[in-house]
């Protein structure tokens, strides 16, 4: 079942020859074709990229550091273009739509973004930092609404019940964990496809790190979620699949079992044995 | 020991500069009693009067206090809409870049300028214009010295706002991109909630630096001790009729001008205070 695809996806995966073993998947929501990302002229920070990232599931990227795993990711929702001197080539699909050709505001609605540093809005409360997706965007909802999306986010990401009577308190006094949740929290808010997380647990404790993972995984349900780990254990606990990226390119990917239990490429090896890395 | 011995040196200078700046204010308390027991220290401030013939010598604060606020604050708001402006281009849209580079040198540059220099193109340019435009006859008065006073606190207003502007952390303009905002969403809901205090802060130093003004308003106000009461109007501030006046005053005047000092300096002071208590509650 994991190998019947459309073929044109099969052409792109298997012409490109530095994916060693190229993960085909049903049911794609992102879908990387030759992306390269550069923060100079001639040098490549990413090197043609291809792969395909399956919907409703936890796809971990791995890889020494360095290697490219933020770049990635910061491709997808065009973080690059903040910075003039970062360029992006190929093409990247959410859903079947290349996101380089959509307007920028509509792609990071559909794809939020949590960071490695928690970074909650320091001048709005908790309830305004929920929903600063949505002032942000000048979307105006009614007041029963507002109230039942904070609630509702809260509760995905299990913090409800400790901020509950905080809600117009400003978020920096919470803890770290705390605050990311809450950041996920505002990611979620906005109803995105996709979530991208760039080590979100590196800043937390192992308690904090603990309520996230579980939360990730009851989150899939509804989000597709891309995550970057240092953490081998972390990927291995919550993960579908997994990339493993090395100096820039993408050099595995594979179900997470499989890559887990029986890599393909020799770097991949020395990586999860803990060889480098 | 020597660590002792270095505390022990900071502590005498810092006791040292305590003891200047009460030193000071003590002279001019003293300096002023005359008037404020010739007066009484609450009609003083209230009167109109300035009259120096020996018969009927009475003095007041009042004409140079509504002088000293209203050049300071027009000045203020002439300033805004174009300090802000001038910090969102060199702090926020084009930080980082030759062109904000270029354009903070030059502001830099007219914050050095000697205010002698602002006074005389009042003088010579700004009021020639003034009175072409049919604005007023003598093309002196209050709103000629407030837009000099505007020009000579841009530069601080807005290169102070623009540094409290680039301190906003990446994490958080990022955050806020990342969720879909545009700039100009993200700079009113983001940048400026967390670089407000600051940007008043900025604000209320180039007010400070508004009140305090001497050469270049002693040139442009016209020097009249009546109490201004439209942007028209000639008139002084505090810091103008002490320099304007002092030079020929002794006795009861002299005394009377020491003590529109006092004033001064206890308005300038106050200011500073509401400035840092608003910061503070912003803060919270
Ligand atoms: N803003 C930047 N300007 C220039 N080079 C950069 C920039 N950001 C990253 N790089 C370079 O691009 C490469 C990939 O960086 P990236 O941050 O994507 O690595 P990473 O895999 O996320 O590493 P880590 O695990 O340490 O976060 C590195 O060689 C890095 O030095
Ligand atoms: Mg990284």
């Amino acid at each position: 079942m994991e190998n019947t695809v459309n073929n044109n996806m099969i052409d792109t995966l298997i012409t490109s020859n530095n994916v060693r073993t190229p993960l085909i998947v049903e049911d794609a929501i992102l879908t990387f074709k030759d992306v390269c990302v550069s923060y100079a002229p001639g040098k490549n920070a990413i090197e043609s990229v291809n792969a395909a990232v399956e919907k409703g599931k936890i796809t971990a990227i791995m890889g020494p550091s360095g290697c490219g795993k933020s770049t990635l990711l910061r491709a997808v929702n065009r973080m690059h273009e903040l910075y003039d001197y970062i360029k992006v080539t190929g093409e990247i699909l959410l859903n079947d739509q290349d996101v380089l050709k959509m307007n920028a505001m509509e792609v990071r609605r559909n794809a939020g973004m949590v960071f490695q540093r928690p970074n909650p809005f320091p001048n709005m409360s908790i309830f305004d930092n929920v929903l600063a997706g949505y002032s942000l965007n000048g979307i105006k909802l009614p007041k029963a609404e507002r109230e039942a999306l904070v609630e509702q986010s809260l509760r995905n990401v299990v913090l409800w019940d400790e901020v509950k009577d905080l809600l117009n308190k400003k978020g920096s006094f919470l803890s770290g964990g705390q605050q990311q949740r809450l950041c996920i929290a505002r990611a979620i808010a906005l109803k995105p496809e996709v979530l991208l997380m760039d080590e979100p647990t590196s800043a937390l404790d192992p308690i904090a790190t603990n309520h996230i993972e579980e939360l990730l995984l009851t989150l899939k349900k509804e989000f597709s979620i891309v995550i970057v780990t240092h953490n081998m254990s972390q990927a291995a606990r919550i993960s579908d699949n997994s990339m493993f990226m090395y100096m820039g390119e993408l050099i595995e990917y594979d179900r997470t079992n499989t890559m887990f239990t029986n890599p393909a490429c020799q770097k991949t090896e020395e990586y999860l044995t803990g060889r480098f890395g | 020991m020597k660590d002792l011995l270095f505390k022990k040196a900071l502590f005498t200078a810092s006791l040292l500069l305590l003891l200047i700046g009460a030193g000071m204010v003590y002279t001019l308390f003293d300096g002023a009693l005359p008037a404020f027991d010739a007066f009484g220290f609450f009609k003083f401030i209230g009167s109109t009067a300035w009259d120096p013939h020996p018969d009927r010598e009475a003095y007041g604060a009042l004409p140079f206090i509504v002088g000293t606020l209203f050049t300071a604050f027009l000045a203020l708001l002439i300033a805004i809409p174009f300090a802000l402006p001038v910090a969102l281009f060199t702090g926020v849209y084009y930080r980082g870049t030759k062109a904000a580079h270029i354009i903070g040198a030059i502001v830099d540059l007219l914050a050095g300028i000697p205010s002698i220099v602002y006074g005389l193109w009042g003088f010579y340019t700004l009021r020639p214009w003034i009175i072409e435009s049919g604005f007023s006859t003598g093309g002196f008065g209050i709103f000629t010295s407030a837009v000099v006073l505007a020009i000579m606190i841009i530069p601080y207003a807005s290169s102070l706002s623009a540094e409290f502007l680039s301190m906003v952390p990446n994490d958080l303009k990022e955050g806020a991109y990342s969720l879909g905002a545009t700039r100009l969403d993200m700079i009113q809901q983001v940048v400026f909630p967390f670089a407000g205090s600051g940007i008043f802060a900025s604000f209320i130093l180039a007010l400070g630096r508004a009140l305090g003004e001497t050469m270049a308003v002693t040139m442009l106000i016209g020097n009249t001790n009546n109490l201004p009461l439209s942007l028209t109007a000639t008139g002084n501030t505090m810091a103008s009729v002490i320099a304007n006046q002092f030079g020929e005053a002794d006795g009861l005047k002299l005394s009377a001008l020491i003590a529109i000092a006092f004033l001064l300096f206890i308005l300038t002071a106050l200011i500073n205070l509401a400035g840092k208590f608003i910061i503070k509650r912003f803060n919270q």
